[in-house]
């Protein structure tokens, strides 16, 4: 924390002596102080966007999780699914979502939920094959075991292949946390009324280059807070994490 | 009262990478007994073991009987690590789907020497304690066949001695099979060993030691059979 602390400040002297040093015009590069004030006018409006662009991550995040996860569980159970499915689901990632974002507008609209599928799609790859590796890779010593107990089919995916994948799961769902924030961004950036992507695409039109600045420091600390506060839940949620147990 | 099985193999066959690593083998383990198969590595050993487990083929019927369940130990404890000591040993309830006889496995755990212990994760236990969960899991499935797959290979020598001496009494009246490459583990603990060796693979005949299991290994004619079965291994891993 501390060290958090350090760094932070480090960051805005190094900022400050550079605006100094150089004497570049603040409609290219704002000093802190400039940004400050511009945070201070307006916060209230700072605010409102913030708190949409928040709620598209978080549904965002929300609905990737649930269509990666249960296309995980629906490929680990199903061989015909795996063998016709798999395939398409890696070559969909050839297709940036930075590029089908104007259509997720044009299909979805201005409003949030465009944002939130661009989120989603933009995070439903990694928890998808984060999980599957994880189901996929049971310990055979564990079926094995299994297999002599007389286990049934369905508790044997709920109670020992599910929870093995756990660790693996909460490697995708971090990546994810730290992702999601880029794909409402790139929502909003595309067409949007409100969110911070908005604020920094506007004030960058109106040469008010403090607010983006002010908007982009709202957004990097969302991202961070969100990614710690999802990494102390995965942590929670799989104590067994060697990454854990190693620390 | 236990009614313990004998196991039987009839013209087994095992072809490894093509080359036929055993033909024609023969064999019955006696009910109630507990068996050592002893050989080298890399002769199949496991392989028969996982066969009378259901888990691996050695030719149509080569086993029998055709066991819808066992009770199976691996040299891996295979805890799984979300779960407690007590969860451990009850997997096979959950598994089943059936309600888990907590009173049960809170009394094996008692009797492998973890009554306080239950609560534990198996990351908070060592090898030893690791392996007598797994010892009270195999337990609590109450089978009358035990299948054991070098269950005490990864253990050292003091906490290894204390798990046979565990094993033997605890599983007294069942039909044990377990696979050793350790002729002193065999000595300790078989009533009977088998030595699974050659090239082509033979099964040697039944050894049947003096004495109550867990020997102790202190007598001259125990450390002169060793001497013996290692032979017996050596020339069958030439």
């Amino acid at each position: 924390m501390i060290r958090a602390v350090i760094i932070a400040l480090g960051f805005v002297a190094a900022w400050y002596a550079l605006v100094a040093a150089t004497g570049v015009p603040h409609y290219i590069l704002p000093g802190p102080a400039r940004v400050a004030v511009a945070f201070a006018d307006n916060a209230g409006f700072i605010a409102e966007n913030a708190a949409i662009t928040f709620l598209e991550i978080v549904l965002g995040m929300f609905v990737g999780l649930l269509a990666g996860l249960s296309c995980a569980l629906a490929l680990a159970m199903s061989r015909l699914l795996r063998v016709w499915m798999l395939p398409l689901i890696v070559a969909s990632q050839a297709i940036p979502v930075f590029a089908i974002a104007p259509l997720l507008v044009l299909w979805l609209g201005y409003g949030i939920a465009s944002k939130i599928a661009a989120a989603a799609l933009i995070i439903f790859f990694p928890v998808a094959s984060a999980f599957y590796d994880g189901l996929a890779r049971t310990n055979a010593g564990f079926l094995d075991l299994a297999r002599t107990m007389g286990a049934r089919k369905p508790l044997i995916l709920l109670r020992l292949r599910f929870p093995t994948a756990l660790p693996a799961l909460a490697s995708g769902v971090r990546v994810a946390a730290a992702i999601a924030p880029i794909g409402a961004v790139i929502g909003e950036w595309v067409g949007a009324s409100a969110g911070l992507g908005f604020v920094m695409l506007q004030s960058n039109a109106q040469m008010r280059v403090d607010l983006v600045f002010a908007a982009l420091i709202v957004l990097a600390a969302f991202a961070l807070i969100f990614y710690a506060a999802i990494d102390r839940l995965m942590t929670a949620l799989v104590p067994w994490d060697p990454k854990r147990i190693d620390r | 009262m236990r009614n313990p099985l004998s196991l039987h193999l009839r013209s087994a066959r095992l072809v490894y990478d093509g080359v036929p690593l055993f033909e024609n083998l023969d064999a019955e383990f006696a009910a109630g007994r507990f068996t050592c198969l002893l050989g080298p590595s890399g002769v199949g050993k496991s392989t028969l073991l996982r066969a009378f487990a259901g888990l691996a083929e050695v030719g149509p019927g080569a086993v029998s009987p055709e066991l819808p369940r066992v009770a199976w130990m691996a040299q891996d404890d295979l805890l799984c690590p979300w779960l407690d000591a007590l969860g451990n040993v009850t997997l096979g309830a959950s598994l089943r789907g059936e309600k888990a006889d907590l009173a049960k496995a809170r009394d094996l755990l008692a009797q492998v020497g973890l009554a306080d212990r239950a609560g534990a994760a198996p990351h908070e236990l060592s090898g030893g304690q690791r392996q007598r969960v797994a010892l009270a899991r195999t337990l609590y499935e109450d089978q009358d066949v035990v299948l054991m797959d070098e269950p005490f290979a990864g253990l050292d020598a003091p906490t290894r001695w204390r798990l046979q001496e565990l094993a033997a009494t605890l599983l007294a009246g069942r039909t044990v099979l377990l696979v050793t490459h350790d002729p002193r583990e065999a000595l300790r603990l078989g009533h009977d060993i088998r030595v699974l060796a050659g090239r082509p693979v033979k099964l040697g005949p039944v050894l049947s030691p003096q004495g109550a299991t867990p020997r102790a290994l202190d007598d001259v004619s125990l450390l002169a059979m060793e001497t013996k079965l290692i032979g017996e291994i050596a020339d069958g891993a030439a």
